[in-house]
């Protein structure tokens, strides 16, 4: 038993060296993609990872890296499974992520989506550059699915906001 | 890649075709819808509203494929989701009327899509608890989308409706001109009798009220005008398409129809 969880844990250590490619500083362990790693009763590795929203188009790329990981680390029989349920969540990043985020001049996500009626209001953001929480929402949709454009009153930079999900 | 939820195992064929078909159904609305959407790419009135309708319709596709796939195997003729996209023609499709209208006007469009936005909300969550636990579980991913999708679909039909006399009257005009397709929403023919019987789908005539209760309040807050109940149903759903799909699709469709099997 001992045994095969120092696999795994080798296995996941590998894994949180994959970084997400839109966000290359997080890896996908961080991202909390990656939702199993674990050997089943067929004696094969298999190992679940979820994508972030339903389009996201780094859902694919990160699902070849997973594969070239887990042969490069010789689990070639390794199967690799989608997981849908429960939904992705922002509040499954790790808060490495959210340090590495804000190192990295995105704001990280705010505060938990506990509602619908929570989305209503758009959450009061901190620039990551400046700490100040004088800042505004420009506009809902980014760069990418998972981020925000706001700007910042203080300091008058534009900076990204990774959104609740 | 394998998914790990699996359909109940379906003997009687009748069953099961319904079953594809309605999946099918969900799938069609949001591929076509999504790619309505796409066609505002580079033409929206603002860089932020372009970023916008371009989120709208990667969410819009990425269910797609999520339902499409899941399609292909519960019809198994193993049809994958890019068969299904690329090489079914118009009277194949099972799409909602509503969503394969064309764009018009950016005031049409956020219209379209706020009835859109309010019916999936309503399909979604009562797929919450379905006896088909791989639909509950896509259903429970589009759902987190689709609610921020309303969001921006009505916060924007407010902000026309209570704007400038000319938005008014334009977005008035898109929603009387749209309405007509409205009845088809929640109208139920034998493939959602045997869902809702086999509780893999809610029953449609219970979601309608709680939609439109959704549409009266946006309604009054965009102050805007409900038209009359139109009866006519359209049939999408059932293959019955307007004369736009055909167009759309022969873009969509374009490059699988010309080359087919390429690959990228």
């Amino acid at each position: 038993m001992r045994a095969a969880a120092a696999r795994v844990q080798a296995i996941r250590a590998l894994l949180a060296e994959v970084a997400d490619p839109e966000i290359p500083v997080l890896s996908i362990v961080d991202l909390g993609v990656v939702r199993h790693v674990r050997f089943e009763s067929d004696g094969r590795l298999h190992v679940g990872i979820t994508p972030t929203y339903s389009g996201c188009p780094a859902t694919e790329v990160i699902r070849v890296a997973v594969r070239a990981a887990l042969d490069a680390g010789g689990h070639v029989d390794a199967v690799l499974e989608e997981v849908l349920s429960p939904p992705w969540s922002s509040q499954w990043l790790t808060s490495a992520a959210h340090a590495k985020l804000r190192a990295f001049g995105i704001a990280p996500p705010e505060e938990p989506v506990s509602s619908p009626r929570r989305l209503w209001h758009a959450p009061l953001v901190t620039c990551p550059r400046c700490a100040s929480r004088a800042t505004e929402r420009v506009s809902e949709f980014g760069s990418t699915p998972c981020k925000a454009h706001y700007r910042c009153s203080a300091c008058q930079e534009p900076f990204d906001y990774f959104k609740c999900l | 890649m394998s998914a790990r939820a699996h359909a109940p195992s379906e003997r009687d064929p009748a069953q099961q075709a319904a079953h594809f078909r309605h999946v099918l159904r969900l799938a069609d609305t949001s591929l076509v819808l999504g790619q309505r959407l796409g066609e505002w790419v580079g033409h929206a009135p603002a860089l932020e509203e372009d970023l916008g309708l371009a989120n709208l319709a990667l969410d819009l596709i990425g269910q797609a494929r999520l339902l499409l796939t899941y399609a292909g195997e519960l019809e198994g003729r193993g049809r994958d989701e890019d068969a299904l996209a690329f090489l079914r023609d118009a009277p194949e499709f099972v799409n909602l009327t509503l969503a394969e209208q064309p764009n018009g006007d950016f005031g049409h469009t956020i219209v379209r899509q706020w009835l859109i936005d309010a019916w999936q909300l309503e399909i979604y969550q009562g797929l919450l608890g379905s006896a088909d636990s791989r639909l509950g579980a896509i259903a429970a991913k589009a759902l987190k989308e689709t609610r921020y999708h309303h969001r921006f679909s009505s916060g924007w039909l407010i902000r026309l409706g209570d704007g400038t006399r000319e938005s008014h009257d334009r977005v008035q005009a898109a929603l009387d001109c749209l309405w007509r397709f409205s009845a088809e929403l929640f109208c139920a023919d034998e493939v959602d009798e045997r869902m809702q019987a086999a509780a893999i789908a809610p029953a449609l005539a219970e979601l309608a009220p709680r939609w439109s209760a959704r549409i009266d309040e946006d309604l009054a807050a965009a102050t805007l005008t409900r038209p009359a109940a139109q009866p006519y149903p359209w049939h999408g759903r059932r293959g019955v398409h307007t004369e736009h799909l055909g167009h759309m699709l022969a873009e969509m469709q374009h490059l699988q129809r010309t080359y087919p099997g390429v690959r990228w």
